[in-house]
């Protein structure tokens, strides 16, 4: 702080007046003092402005890496499928159809990105059949053998096959891979990128809308542009679900205990406490109670939605609790006293009047408390929810024994991969996290507008 | 009414305050109107009235503590010695250093009854020494006449006092910047007859310097400490003069309903 | 019979038992509800609850406990000699369960166990195809004990059937005939539903102990097989694979404060300033807006800050501060984390400030204004002394926050544990050492492994201790203006 001059009006001493001066012209002190002032107010708004700042810079980073996860990069194929190549037998068993395994469906794709290629009249130069598989994903062959796999029928006739395009080729139209780069890539190369500029000129390469994003497994290390979030969103669902179907159950009854019947003392002073405490306890500290308890003693399967949603229930259960007393307090005593008065017991005035008014708050809290759980990350690496995984899990309730992934973990995951294109997936990813979170707390404070009352 | 001091005569006419056509809005709720009052030096002024009538606000007008609640808006002309205090150049703070205020409860800070007191005259600057700010405290104490109770545990914590040491605290502190005016909003409402005594007895001291302005709810101890009583209702200024004569003799039907008891 | 279904039929047993203890209860006064003691609904529910409760509290302990008889019935078809050098017993015992479960998948294939079972080459191929993977090749005994371990899950699995089946009935069969005009149908669903209360709010209770036993268990179990002292003083860590390992938290914690400590240093004067501009300064409209965009910055998942300091901070301060200015090149540091970690905690400092900055009484501010201080000297002088308490409680809190943040210090941190006084280079914490040494495939024996245990005890020890000191503060505080 800047020291101000002592007042240069004259009689400092306690007994005389001070000198008079006119309230229009403010003297030199107090101008000191009001430019300290204004300053103290800036620097307010300075600190105002740099927590804003921050969220626009955070947002902004995020949203710019993330929202290319949503456009991709696609080729478009006429394929005939060879019956002669696919079903040596000729009689259409899938069984045996199966042993034609993803490398003779990449060549088939080879073969026909060559035909069309030529037939489009564009020279590849001197990339060979290989090269030319190399411009589709990897994946490509194994949805087209899932596909003709579950429709035998196909087999014999052309069709317009859609195909991932490399990830490489999608990362060089999203500004990620130049030719710079391409030069010193094992996984493309400069030619592969000037065919796709051909190819896009022919049509055949478009970029659209990417809804496998949202609906596909995750992919493996070389493949970020078959990599999706379904396991991940199925995952976080079940785990929402058990958090949901336990720990607001107990939440609000642990709350209507404490609040309404529990008798004022130490023990109950101290379960408060303890409740206060867990709300701040560092959620790794959960993981490790998930592991040691619920997997290593309860023998519950790793990666499981069920192991999660119970550690994220503890979790959250103090997250609901507390809102849900605050809720329950809020609730005037003169209501209990009316249903009391009328010779209600106190389990019918609580069920009857109190927790019916309390109801939208109960909500709101529950539904902030399931928002922080559906983004929370450290507990779940702990109990091997990181583990790559790209089965559905099965439906409910043995679904929830089945291993998953979830959101937050899959976006860590991607950050531990190698490839470039998996830094766009998981910020796009969070863009799914955000969104789900926005929804989430726009539904509460719909909730909490529209319903609460002031008393 | 055996304490009516009808002798007291008012010793000065000049005028320290003037307010005319004061109007003052809460949001869209008028709730003075029209006030003319003609404050004077070295007197001690009531405002009385039943609650709600306006007279705190006035009262809060005059060292423009109204600026501090955002929906309350001020218009009409109130100056101090000629100079309109709600003026585009006035600052409100060396407007309050000159009429400084005493309030309701007593607010000490959470600091010690030395640091209570000195706060004024350190924001202010009014010292250059400590030998100097030292003076100040002990003279400002000893006016509000709490010297003799404190001068030991200077460094004790003001919330530590009494009530009525809280509130004459508050007065030293007041005075302690030394004001031209001391408004006081009801100062005795939140102490016992003991310490409403004590504090009359220093507000009666006090007017040998300052121009006192006191709202009390209080008819009596308006008799009993005013020289000059101003009575508000529904936000009106109904009737303003010597003290003796709103007491004994008002114009005003509704001044006389309110002193006879009948409203309020 | 699997778990949902035995459990949609107790539920189904116990909407049974409502319906009709509601209807013989009206049937005993012969339709006339006044006869009653209770409202019929009572002995309705009484009956369900009759049903449900004992089967839940039998069920749960019944799955407690089939954990335990599993792995012995287990252990004991495995020979100690058995067991490789170079392995443990426990990895074994992971094994025969993968082998249990590939057991069972082969045989719901429709694969003759019987004859597989002879032939181990044939058995391993089968499980490959299978997609069961093991550590180690099965052997006789393994497999004994997967079927011992199969055995036992499955007349585990009869038992709990026939338990909770014939306690459900039981129950229901006990209920209604209970019912009779007379029986305080209403005081017993209370007492049962007050005492379902009581074990609800108890649940906060366990989980403390729980996090407590658990930590305690494994860390009594690490000191066995390292030494404290070196634990808690040595200067280095290092795990090794193979043993050897020197495991000194001193670097951990001194990353862990370095980052807090950076992180306390953006945060707050950032949130008090924000705090006091929107409690003393911001008009209504302001504070409407900016208040909760301030907070949506503690709605965001750390994991989003994670990658935040991962692509854009780390890069940014190595490319514009760290590389330029000599002072290192790793995107992952000290400073990273913190200043990231710094924006996460602004809302937890400023929010918690907002509210007691508040909670100071208008009075004090009056006062002080009245005597002619400026609106900055008040809160620098009357204002901010009062709340002091609070603030520190609310700092504290947002310490114990910082020091147990994980995934911006994971992303953002590094993994190097080190003592240096550079905040441009990498260092890790206690929490990214926990996540470190437990993920993946772990071997609960090894200090390597158990070491984390530890860590998360110190951890938890630290934050409790920040926690319950700013959360008395706070308390105290809110009464002294209450």
């Amino acid at each position: 702080m800047t020291t101000v001059p002592p007042n240069t009006g004259a009689a400092p001493s306690a007994q005389t007046p001070r000198a008079k001066h006119s309230l229009f012209s403010p003297d030199k002190r107090t101008a000191a003092r009001n430019a300290q002032e204004s300053r103290f107010r800036s620097y307010g708004l300075v600190a105002i402005v740099l927590a804003l700042l921050a969220l626009v810079w955070l947002l902004f980073s995020i949203f710019s890496a993330g929202l290319p996860a949503f456009r991709q990069t696609f080729i478009e194929i006429p394929i005939m499928l060879d019956a002669a190549v696919l079903d040596k037998d000729g009689n259409g068993d899938p069984a045996e159809m199966a042993s034609v395994t993803t490398i003779g469906y990449g060549k088939l794709i080879g073969k026909a990105l060559g035909i069309e290629l030529a037939a489009k009249g564009i020279d590849i130069g001197e990339m060979t059949a290989k090269d030319l598989v190399g411009m589709v994903s990897e994946n490509a062959a194994a949805d087209l053998r899932d596909m003709v796999l579950a429709d035998p029928k196909l087999l014999g006739t052309t069709i317009q096959f859609t195909a991932l395009a490399h990830g490489r080729i999608d990362g060089y139209f999203k500004g990620r891979v130049t030719m710079e780069t391409a030069v010193r890539d094992n996984s493309t190369s400069p030619e592969k990128l000037m065919l796709a500029d051909q190819l896009v000129a022919a049509g055949m390469m478009k970029m659209r809308f990417n809804s496998g994003f949202l609906s596909m497994p995750d992919a493996s290390d070389k493949r970020p542009e078959a990599a999706g979030l379904g396991v991940a969103i199925i995952g976080s669902l079940y785990m929402m679900c058990v958090v949901l179907c336990l720990a607001l159950p107990i939440g609000v009854a642990a709350s209507v205990y404490l609040e309404e019947f529990a008798p004022k003392n130490r023990w109950t002073d101290l379960i408060e406490v303890n409740i206060a405490n867990l709300a701040a306890v560092p959620s790794i500290v959960y993981g490790i109670l998930g592991l040691s308890f619920f997997i290593n003693f309860a023998g519950l399967p790793q990666s499981a939605p069920i192991v999660g949603g119970l550690v994220l229930t503890l979790m959250t259960l103090p997250r609901i609790i507390i809102p849900t007393r605050a809720a329950l307090k809020a609730v005037p005593p003169s209501i209990r006293d009316a249903a009391l008065g009328v010779g209600a017991s106190k389990l019918q005035t609580v069920t009857h009047h109190v927790l019916p008014l309390a109801m939208p708050g109960v909500l709101t809290g529950t539904i902030i408390g399931l928002a922080q759980a559906l983004g929370e990350t450290a507990p779940l690496l702990l109990i091997g929810m990181v583990a790559f995984v790209r089965d559905f899990p099965g439906a409910p309730l043995s679904g929830l024994f089945d291993p998953a992934s979830a959101l937050p973990v899959q976006i860590y995951n991607w950050t531990q991969r190698g490839d470039p294109g998996f830094v766009e997936r998981a910020s796009g990813a969070i863009i799914v996290l955000l969104a789900f979170l926005i929804i989430m707390n726009t539904a509460a404070i719909i909730l909490r507008r529209r319903y609460e009352r002031r008393w | 009414m055996k304490d009516l001091r009808l002798e007291r005569d008012v010793q000065t006419e000049t005028n320290k305050i003037e307010a005319r056509k004061v109007q003052v809005y809460y949001g869209t709720n008028h709730a003075l109107k029209d006030v003319d009052v003609d404050i004077l030096d070295k007197t001690v002024t009531a405002f009385i009235g039943p609650s709600g009538c306006g007279k705190s606000t006035f009262l809060r007008c005059l060292n423009r503590m109204n600026d501090t609640v955002a929906s309350a808006r001020v218009e009409g002309m109130i100056t101090l010695e000629g100079e309109n205090i709600y003026d585009q150049r006035v600052d409100p703070v060396q407007l309050r250093a000159k009429i400084g205020m005493v309030f309701q409860k007593p607010n000490p800070f959470p600091k010690s009854i030395y640091d209570n007191v000195a706060y004024g005259p350190k924001i202010h600057g009014l010292t250059r020494t400590k030998a100097e700010l030292d003076e100040v405290v002990e003279a400002c104490l000893r006016k509000a006449a709490l010297w003799n109770e404190v001068k030991d545990r200077l460094q004790s914590p003001g919330t530590g006092l009494s009530g009525g040491q809280q509130q004459r605290l508050c007065i030293a502190r007041a005075i302690a910047t030394s004001p031209e005016v001391l408004l006081m909003d009801e100062p005795c409402s939140a102490l016992d007859p003991i310490a409403t005594a004590q504090v009359e007895e220093l507000i009666d001291d006090l007017r040998s310097q300052f121009s006192v302005v006191i709202v009390t709810h209080s008819m009596q101890q308006a008799a009993r400490v005013s020289q000059r009583t101003a009575f508000f209702h529904l936000g009106y200024l109904v009737e303003y003069g010597e003290t003796g004569t709103i007491f004994t003799n008002p114009k005003d039907p509704r001044t006389e309903s309110y002193i006879t008891g009948r409203i309020g | 019979m699997s778990l949902g279904l035995l459990f949609l039929t107790v539920l189904a047993l116990a909407a049974l038992g409502y319906a009709v203890g509601r209807r013989k209860a009206m049937g005993t006064v012969g339709g006339d509800m006044r006869k009653l003691h209770s409202l019929p609904t009572f002995y309705g529910w009484i009956t369900a609850l009759g049903v449900v409760v004992p089967v839940l509290v039998v069920s749960l302990v019944w799955l407690f406990l089939e954990g335990f008889v599993i792995h012995n019935s287990a252990l004991s078809q495995i020979d100690p000699a058995d067991v490789p050098a170079d392995s443990s017993i426990n990895l074994m015992m992971a094994d025969v369960t993968r082998l249990s479960q590939g057991l069972s998948v082969l045989e719901s294939n429709g694969l003759d166990l019987a004859v597989i079972k002879q032939d181990l080459d044939a058995l391993k191929i089968a499980l490959g195809e299978a997609g069961v993977a093991m550590g180690n090749d099965p052997t006789p005994n393994m497999i004994a004990a997967a079927e011992a371990v199969r055995t036992t899950a499955s007349y585990s699995r009869l038992g709990l059937t026939l338990a909770t089946l014939g306690l459900a009935l039981a129950g229901l069969a006990w209920g209604l005939r209970r019912i009779s005009p007379d029986f305080r149908a209403r005081n017993a669903t209370e007492r049962v539903s007050i005492g379902l209360l009581i074990v609800a709010s108890l649940i906060a209770v366990l989980t403390t102990v729980g996090i407590v036993v658990s930590l305690m268990a494994e860390t009594v179990h690490f000191f066995r097989v390292y030494p404290a002292s070196t634990f808690f003083f040595s200067t280095t860590w290092d795990p090794k694979f193979g043993g050897g390992s020197t495991l000194g938290i001193m670097p951990l914690v001194w990353g862990t404060l370095y980052v807090s400590v950076i992180s306390l240093i953006v945060a707050v004067p950032i949130g008090l300033f924000s705090a006091i501009y929107l409690a003393e300064y911001a008009s209504r409209r302001v504070r409407s807006v900016v208040k909760p965009l301030i907070e949506v910055l503690a709605g965001i998942p750390t994991i989003v800050y994670g990658l935040f300091a991962l692509i854009t901070v780390g890069p940014i301060l190595r490319d514009w501060i760290a590389m330029p200015m000599g002072f290192g090149n790793s995107s992952s540091t000290v400073m990273t984390a913190g200043l990231v970690m710094g924006i996460m905690i602004i809302p937890f400092v400023s929010s918690l400030s907002d509210d007691i900055i508040n909670a100071v009484p208008q009075s004090l501010r009056d006062g002080s204004l009245g005597l002619g201080a400026t609106p900055s000297e008040t809160i620098r002088q009357v204002v901010i002394p009062a709340a002091l308490p609070g603030i520190v409680g609310a700092v504290l809190l947002a310490a114990s926050r910082a020091i147990g943040e994980t995934m911006i210090v994971v992303l953002g941190a590094g993994a190097a544990a080190k003592l240096s006084l550079n905040p441009f280079e990498a260092m890790t914490t206690v929490t990214v050492k926990i996540v470190s040494q437990l993920t993946g495939d772990t071997e609960f024996s090894s200090p390597e492994t158990l070491v984390a245990f530890a860590l998360g005890l110190t951890l938890f020890t630290f934050t409790l201790a920040l926690n319950v000191v700013a959360l008395v503060i706070v308390r105290k505080y809110r009464e002294q203006y209450e």
